[in-house]
């Protein structure tokens, strides 16, 4: 399997853009706002059709589109911290935006719209070139620099804002930063999972270390280890069953790993009470 | 996108143009389906809201492509599969319950894993995915009058189940404890209610597209929830927002060369910021 | 028949575990009642056996004449809670609607019945002193004008029995006495029995007519003056519990043992 370069390149650039979401998804689930990695993922999708109506490099369409909306969001959220439906909102008019950029490109277009397209939506680590793992892992160590730096302040932020603010940690400035990172790790996942699954490589193992870990960052390694985790069986299975496209396999994944989490948790926690301590008098 | 050269755009004289719309009889059956959808989403959406579930009724409208692709694998009618998917997509949302962060969370991977489900289907059966461009970004062009009984009779069964159960809803929403009290029937209405989200997207989506229902139900709400917190005027502000927005939206794509699913989203964004920007 | 409640020998329990036994009490209409003790020695639960929301393990209870549970559309409860957020809009008028009619199926009928409703609505909040801040959105209002329309709609539905859980818990001492003020008045007027769950007695002393003490596995009832005394106490923790009376008044418990640790919610009471 290792033999193949397709592989190797699939792996390494997996492995990198795992851990970048796996940090991110961590936040995004404590900080509630798991919806707008999903709005960013879709930007990420308007933002290629922009580039290519425009006859602009696509990636540079992606990065630019989810890194503006994402400090957009924050900023119209309170303290940068944005509600689901200020999200929402945004992230129906970024739609509309795509709308009119995909009838754009398919009137201007080719016949390799349609891929192109679809590379987008759900994207295909298995056709990884040289030059996108090199994108791949730069912009993901940037990423995840980045994140590892401003890690304790946006934990503080994250848990308790009023205190934080208190202290003298700059709330709303973290936000604004952190939406922007996730645009980031968004538009570069795109390229590994798709702007529509980017969500599976966030959201479930994220979660699953939320159910499971004792400590934020005895949780944020878990989540990097989960979602690394999902590429690498993820690829593998894809690579066993051909029918099996790779962004589904890591996706489907994520979420069993989710799945017996919560379950297990769910489980203990009778056995818990089963054992005879007594409730609310 | 839209029309052909068959005829002169926009004349500028507003009676006339209004018959050039209307002697189209796709156009007039855009308008109907539109208006329908746009009434649903006002209300709907005005709930959703309220309850602060926008990405869940994002999340349900995504399902309906995996139901779909399903159901064309399966030799099923599409159909089942959009209402069966929203309906099971649903279900499991409501199954979720607890701190808000966990649900989003898993709302989340309900969606991408859905949607993943959905690109495995439609590379098991060869197709394309033109399916998934007409779901998500719809198409007005060719609603048969069918279709138009079907939105309609759907939408109407969607507001009198509104009707029944607004009260003990909003009174849920707003105050679950206390309600639970007084004898509301909380759980069963929390799920009542993405239930009858689930399936009011999956019918108007095959028609409209997913884009479009998604729009208007969070865009046209929020701005209302912006202007005014009284339910009652909340509402039919929602609801009026949705349809000015939607005729508005029509038009314009009719005279022009432009998607309607842009129109709708930006006309209705507009008033959005317009109203944040007044500090309440 | 002019008792609210009535308990004879009741006994309550959660799982195995019996939270209190033998109380026998009577809450007449109209009576300021007081339901004091230390966390966990079971006020809330009592709430519940009232509700209806948990059967008694043992012994009787007749709420407004009937069994608990049946007359529940006379009951007005207040649960504990903490206030709406700040980025809750709903007017507090609309709020207290919600008391009226909320869980009423069906669209509401206009005409007389839309009069009636505002009518009632103009008057109870009225009742509760709000009408100056009723229209503003819930969430800018402050704990103590919050309490008040909650108030207002436990009240809106005329009941008969009120049930407080902690409504004083985060107010300020003038809104205390406010509401303290409030609630005693709506007894004397609208002849409504009030129980009151408070963890401070002093703040509603002077306006209570008769407390129940929840303490060491039962409860005794009676007027402040009987109840919260040394010797009462004492018998009831089972321990040397001294009250103590401070130059304005005020009374002070010294001397309650730590109550046992209970693995519970944090409404744990």
């Amino acid at each position: 399997m290792l033999t193949h370069e397709f592989m190797r390149n699939a792996l390494l650039a997996g492995t990198f853009i795992g851990a970048a979401c796996g940090f991110v998804g961590y936040f995004l689930v404590l900080r509630a706002q798991v919806f707008a990695g999903d709005a960013l993922s879709h930007v990420a999708f308007t933002g290629a059709l922009a580039a290519a109506a425009l006859g602009v490099d696509v990636r540079i369409g992606l990065f630019a589109a989810t890194i503006a909306v994402g400090i957009g969001m924050g900023g119209l959220g309170d303290r940068a911290h944005p509600d689901d439906v200020t999200i929402g909102t945004v992230f129906a008019w970024i739609l509309g935006l795509g709308v009119l950029f995909l009838a754009l490109f398919t009137t201007s277009g080719s016949a390799t719209n349609g891929t192109a397209a679809v590379r987008v939506l759900f994207g295909s680590l298995f056709g990884l070139s040289r030059g996108d793992v090199a994108l791949a892992v730069a912009v993901s160590a940037v990423a995840l620099a980045a994140l590892l730096g401003m890690s304790r302040p946006l934990l503080f932020a994250s848990l308790d804002p009023r205190v934080a603010a208190a202290r003298a940690v700059p709330v709303g400035l973290l936000g604004l930063g952190f939406l922007g990172i996730v645009g980031l790790v968004a538009a570069e996942a795109t390229q590994a999972v798709g702007a529509l699954l980017l969500l599976g490589l966030v959201a479930p193992p994220a979660a699953a270390a939320h159910e499971l870990g004792r400590t934020p960052f005895a949780g944020l390694a878990l989540s990097v280890a989960l979602a690394v985790g999902s590429v690498w069986l993820g690829l593998v299975l894809a690579y066993e069953i051909s029918q099996l496209p790779p962004s589904t396999a890591i996706v489907g994944v994520a979420a069993a790993l989710y799945a017996v989490a919560a379950a297990y948790v769910r489980l203990s926690g009778q056995f818990g009470e089963m054992s005879g301590s007594s409730r609310k008098p | 996108m839209l029309i052909d050269a068959a005829f002169q755009g926009l004349s500028w004289n507003l009676a006339h143009d209004v018959r050039e719309l209307f002697a189209f009889h796709f156009m007039v059956n855009a308008l109907l389906a539109g208006t329908a959808v746009a009434v649903m989403g006002g209300a709907v959406g005005w709930f959703m809201v309220l309850r602060r579930q926008a990405f869940a009724g994002h999340t349900l409208a995504m399902i309906a492509f995996p139901g779909a692709a399903g159901a064309t694998l399966a030799g099923l009618p599409i159909a089942f599969g959009y209402f069966g998917a929203c309906a099971a997509g649903a279900l499991a949302l409501a199954g979720v319950s607890g701190r808000h962060s966990r649900e989003s969370a898993a709302t989340g991977t309900v969606q991408a894993f859905a949607l993943g489900l959905g690109f495995l289907f439609v590379g098991l059966y060869h197709g394309l995915l033109n399916g998934l461009q007409a779901l998500l970004f719809g198409t007005f062009l060719g609603i048969d009058d069918g279709q138009v009984r079907t939105i309609v009779a759907v939408v109407a069964v969607a507001l009198a189940a509104l009707a029944v159960g607004a009260r003990p809803l909003l009174f849920a929403s707003v105050d679950a404890d206390v309600a639970r009290a007084a004898g509301v029937p909380v759980r069963l209405l929390s799920f009542s209610f993405l239930l009858l989200l689930g399936l009011a997207v999956a019918a108007t989506s095959q028609i409209t597209g997913a884009l479009l229902v998604f729009a208007l139900l969070v865009t046209p709400a929020a701005t209302a929830h912006r202007l005014t917190s009284r339910p009652l005027v909340g509402l039919g502000l929602s609801v009026a927002i949705a349809l000015v927005v939607t005729w508005l939206g029509l038009a314009l794509a009719f005279f022009s060369v432009y998607p309607v699913g842009f129109y709708v989203t930006s006309l209705a964004f507009a008033p959005y910021v317009v109203a944040r920007s007044l500090r309440r | 028949m002019s008792e609210a409640i009535r308990l004879e020998d009741a006994a309550a329990a959660r799982g195995r575990h019996v939270i209190w036994e033998h109380v026998s009490l009577t809450v007449e209409q109209g009576e300021f009642v007081a339901v004091l003790g230390s966390n966990g020695a079971g006020k809330s639960t009592f709430l519940d056996v009232v509700l209806g929301l948990l059967p008694l393990h043992h012994g009787s209870a007749r709420i407004l004449g009937r069994a608990p549970g049946d007359a529940n559309a006379e009951i007005g409860y207040l649960p504990q809670r903490h206030n709406f957020d700040a980025s809750a809009r709903i007017r507090g008028v609309d709020v207290v609607r919600l008391g009226l009619d909320g869980a009423r199926w069906g669209v509401p009928l206009p005409g007389r019945p839309a009069r009636a409703r505002k009518e009632r609505l103009r008057e109870v909040i009225a009742l509760v002193g709000a009408e100056s801040y009723a229209e503003r959105p819930i969430g800018a209002l402050s704990g103590g004008e919050q309490q008040r329309l909650l108030i207002a709609q436990a009240l809106v539905r005329r009941p008969r029995l009120l049930l407080l859980d902690e409504p004083l818990d985060s107010l300020d001492l003038t809104n205390q006495a406010g509401v303290a003020a409030l609630v005693q008045r709506i007894c004397r007027d609208e002849g409504v029995a009030v129980l009151l769950v408070a963890h401070d007695v002093n703040p509603i002393l002077g306006y209570l007519d008769r407390v129940v003490y929840f303490a060491g596995g039962t409860a005794v009832a009676g007027t402040p003056a009987e109840v919260i005394t040394s010797e009462t106490l004492s018998r009831l923790y089972g321990a040397p519990v001294e009250v103590l009376r401070t130059g304005d008044g005020r009374l002070v418990v010294v001397g309650v043992p730590e109550p046992p640790f209970v693995h519970g919610s944090r409404h744990a009471h």
